[in-house]
C-alpha cells in the first residue's frame, strides 16, 4: 500500500529575475512501514522534497500524494490538519520548547488534537517508554543530554502514531554512539509500530541504517538502493 | 491548552516578567494620576469655590466686570428677593451671600495708639444665623488655632499668621478702616473670637473673616451683597452643569440693559481658573489615552523582541500542524493573562500610593509662597470609582493591542521554510 506518491514533481523558486529548480521531474513511490532517506549533497533538493512530502509546500508542477490527499490542492488549513493528525518531524536541532517538562513537551501535539487527560497520560507514557526516558519526565530540556533531546523530539513525533515520520538530519548534532542509539531506537520504533521514516541526510550514520536509499543529485533521482524489503 | 500557555508564562520569565512590569508601571501611573488629578485638581477647584467662585456666582453686570478691584460700590441690592428668585429657579442648590472687601486693620495699643497696621482682605459671609452652612462649608472650626468660633455681632476671625504679624489675641479690639459702598471711608471696631490657619497661602496671609451682617453695617450695605455663590447639592463642580445653570439664570435677563442686573458667571469664567479647569477636564479625558498609547508601543516592541526569541517556537508549532490563527490566538489568550495579572498589581500598587496621598498628603506649603491662586498647602490624592477600573481597562487594551500587532508577523510566516529554519 503506497502511503506517498510522487509524480513528475517539479519545484522552481523564484531566484532574483529568473528562477531555481530544485526538482526537476522526480517521480517515487513510499509504502507503509518503510525506512528510506533521501540521501544526496546540499542543494540536491532532499529538503524541499521533504517539505513537500510534509505539506509544508506545495510542487510548482507534477503531483503529490500524501495519505490520500493531493498537497498541491490542500489549503493552509488543511495542510495543518494533515501535518497535525498524520505527520510526525524529527528536526536536526530538537527544537523542544525549553521551559516544559519532557512531559509537557511530549503532550503538545495531543493537546492539538484535543484528546482527554487520561488518553493523553496514556499516550505520553507510552511513548516516552518507547525511547527509554520515563525516568525523566519532569526534567526540562536544558536539563538533558543532545542525545537525550532527540529522544524527547522523536518521543513527540511518534507520540500521536503518525503513518509518516519525516525526519532531517536527525542526527547531525549527536555524536557516534548517540547517534547509532537514536537510529536504532528509529529503526525499532519503524518496526514494531510500522510507521514510515522518511530521512533527508547526508550522514553515513543514517544512511547505514536505511532500509532503501533514494540519491538525489541536482533535482532529480540519480539512483536508488533498496536493502531490506518493508 | 491554557493550562499549557500560563505554565510557559509562569515559567518564562522573560515571556511575562517584561510585559508585566510595562503593565504595571503604566496602570500604576495611570491610577495614581487620575486619583492626583481628582484630587489635588479637584481640591484646588473645590477650595477656590468654597471661598471665592462659587459653582457659580450671581453679581451685578458692572460689579463682574471690574470682579478683581471687589467693587462693593457696584454690588447688589435687594438681595433677600433675588436669593428668593435663585432659590425657585434652582432649588436643589445652595446659595450664599458674601461680600469681599479690602483695607487697613489697626491694631490699637492700651492708651489707643496705633500699635500696629497692616493689609487685610475680608470676607463677609454668615457666620452667625440659625441655619449657616458657611461654617462646615469652610471648615472654620477644624481650622480654628486659638479662641473660639465668632457667637455674637461684632466678633471676627483672623489668619494665625496675620495675628501673629500683628501681635494681636483672641479677644482684643481691632479696628477695620476702608470705604463705604457710598464710597465714604469708614472706621469699623471687632473683636477678634480666634484666628485660623487655612493651610492656605494666600488666605493665610492676612484674613478677616466677619458675620456678614456686621460687614453690612460697617459698610453701609443693607440688603446688599458683592456676590451670591451657588454649589451644587453634591458639593461637586461640573463645568457643564454650571454652564446650563448659568445659561437658564441669564436669559432672564439679556433683554435688561441696566448695568446693576444681576449676570451669573461660572466657577470657571472667573480668573484664572478657567485654564485650571480646562486643564483638570483635559488630564482626566486624555490621561488614560495617552498611557494606552504609550504602554501599546512598549508592549508592541516587547511583543516584537518576544516574536523574534519565539520564532522556533512558533516554527514548530506551525510544523507540528497547529493553525497560524490558533497560534496567534494563543498569544492574545497570553496576552490578556498578562494585562489582567499587570493591571491588578498596578491598580493595587496605585491605590495604595493614591490611598496613602489621601490619607497623609504631601506638604508642599515652601512651594506656595507669594501664590495667587488658592491651592491647597499639601498634595492630597482622591480616590473615586473610576480609578478601580481606570487603569485597568487600559492595562489590558494595549497588552492585546502590542500583541496582536507584532502577532501578525506570524500570518507571514512561510511554512515551506521551517525546516532550514528550524535547522539553527
Amino acid at each position: 500500500m503506497e502511503i506517498i506518491e510522487i509524480k513528475n514533481l517539479v519545484k522552481r523558486f523564484p531566484m532574483g529575475k529568473g528562477e531555481f529548480t530544485a526538482l526537476r521531474g522526480v517521480d517515487l513511490n513510499f509504502g507503509k512501514g518503510e525506512f528510506a532517506g533521501l540521501i544526496g549533497p546540499s542543494g540536491s533538493g532532499k529538503t524541499t522534497l521533504l517539505n513537500i512530502i510534509g505539506s509544508l509546500d506545495v510542487p510548482t508542477e507534477g503531483s503529490v500524494t500524501v495519505l490520500g490527499r493531493a498537497i498541491g490542492k490542500l489549503n493552509q488549513k488543511e495542510a495543518a490538519q494533515l501535518r497535525k493528525e498524520s505527520l510526525g518531524f524529527i528536526f536536526q536541532s530538537y527544537n523542544l520548547l525549553q521551559v516544559h517538562t519532557v512531559y509537557e513537551n511530549v503532550e503538545f501535539p495531543l493537546l492539538l488534537l484535543k484528546l482527554n487527560v487520561t488518553e493523553r497520560k496514556k499516550m505520553i507514557m507510552d511513548a516516552l517508554e518507547w525511547v527509554g526516558l520515563t525516568d525523566k519526565v519532569q526534567s526540562k530540556p536544558p536539563q538533558l543530554s543532545g542525545g537525550e533531546c532527540q529522544r524527547v523530539a522523536i518521543a513527540r513525533a511518534m507520540v500521536k502514531r503518525p503513518s509518516l515520520v519525516l525526519a532531517d538530519e536527525p542526527t547531525a548534532n549527536l555524536d557516534a554512539a548517540n547517534s547509532h542509539n537514536i537510529l536504532k531506537m528509529m529503526e525499532n520504533l519503524n518496526q514494531e509500530l510500522n510507521t514510515t521514516f522518511l530521512f533527508a541526510t547526508h550522514d553515513e550514520k543514517v544512511i547505514n541504517y536505511l532500509h532503501r536509499k533514494i540519491f538525489l543529485l541536482d533535482g532529480k533521482v540519480d539512483n536508488e538502493e533498496i536493502i531490506r524489503n518493508h | 491548552m491554557i493550562k499549557f500557555l500560563i505554565k510557559g508564562l509562569i515559567r518564562d520569565k522573560s515571556r511575562s516578567r517584561l510585559p508585566i512590569i510595562v503593565v504595571t508601571i503604566g496602570v500604576f501611573l495611570t491610577v495614581w494620576m487620575q486619583a492626583y488629578i481628582t484630587g489635588f485638581m479637584g481640591e484646588t477647584i473645590e477650595l477656590n469655590a468654597r471661598f471665592t467662585h462659587g459653582h457659580v456666582k450671581v453679581m451685578t453686570r458692572a460689579y463682574a466686570e471690574e470682579m478683581n478691584q471687589l467693587p462693593n460700590d457696584l454690588a447688589l441690592l435687594e438681595v433677600s428677593a433675588l436669593r428668593e428668585e435663585l432659590s425657585l429657579l434652582f432649588p436643589g442648590m445652595e446659595w450664599a451671600e458674601r461680600i469681599q472687601f479690602g483695607g487697613l486693620l489697626d491694631i490699637p495699643d492700651e492708651s489707643g495708639q496705633t500699635r500696629a497696621q497692616g493689609p487685610a482682605v475680608g470676607m463677609g459671609l454668615d457666620l452667625l444665623s440659625e441655619n449657616t452652612r458657611e461654617v462646615k462649608r469652610l471648615e472654620f472650626e477644624r481650622v480654628l488655632v486659638r479662641g473660639s468660633l465668632p457667637k455674637e455681632a461684632g466678633e471676627v476671625l483672623i489668619s494665625e499668621a496675620f495675628s501673629q504679624k500683628m501681635l494681636v489675641e483672641p479677644g482684643e479690639e481691632i479696628t477695620f478702616i476702608g470705604s463705604s459702598m457710598n464710597g465714604s471711608m469708614i472706621m469699623h471696631n471687632f473683636t477678634v473670637a480666634g484666628t485660623l490657619s487655612f493651610g492656605v497661602e494666600t488666605l493665610d496671609r492676612g484674613t478677616l473673616i466677619a458675620d456678614i451682617e456686621d460687614v453690612r453695617l460697617a459698610l453701609d450695605m443693607q440688603d446688599a451683597a458683592g456676590e451670591i455663590i451657588g454649589f451644587f447639592g453634591d458639593g461637586f463642580y461640573d463645568d457643564e452643569r454650571a454652564y446650563d445653570t448659568i445659561k437658564a439664570f441669564n436669559a432672564g435677563y439679556k433683554d435688561d440693559p441696566d448695568e446693576y442686573a444681576p449676570v451669573m458667571k461660572t466657577l470657571s469664567q472667573q480668573g484664572s481658573m478657567a485654564t485650571y479647569v480646562q486643564m483638570a477636564d483635559i488630564w482626566a479625558k486624555y490621561i488614560s489615552l495617552i498611557f494606552i498609547i504609550a504602554m501599546g508601543l512598549v508592549l508592541w516592541n516587547a511583543g516584537l523582541l518576544g516574536g523574534l526569541r519565539r520564532y522556533g517556537e512558533v516554527g514548530i508549532r506551525l510544523a507540528m500542524g497547529e493553525e497560524k490563527g490558533h497560534i496567534y490566538r494563543s498569544m492574545i489568550y497570553e496576552s490578556i493573562i498578562i494585562g489582567i495579572v499587570g493591571s491588578v498589581i498596578g491598580t493595587a500598587l496605585g491605590l495604595l500610593l493614591a490611598w496613602y496621598m489621601e490619607t497623609h498628603g504631601i506638604n508642599i506649603e515652601g512651594m506656595m509662597d507669594g501664590a495667587s491662586m488658592m491651592m491647597p498647602n499639601a498634595i492630597r490624592c482622591r480616590i473615586t470609582p473610576p480609578a478601580f477600573y481606570l487603569g485597568f481597562i487600559p492595562g489590558v487594551l494595549s497588552t492585546v493591542i502590542g500583541t496582536a500587532l507584532s502577532g501578525i508577523g506570524i500570518y507571514k510566516r512561510q511554512t515551506a521554510k521551517l525546516f532550514k529554519e528550524l535547522e539553527a
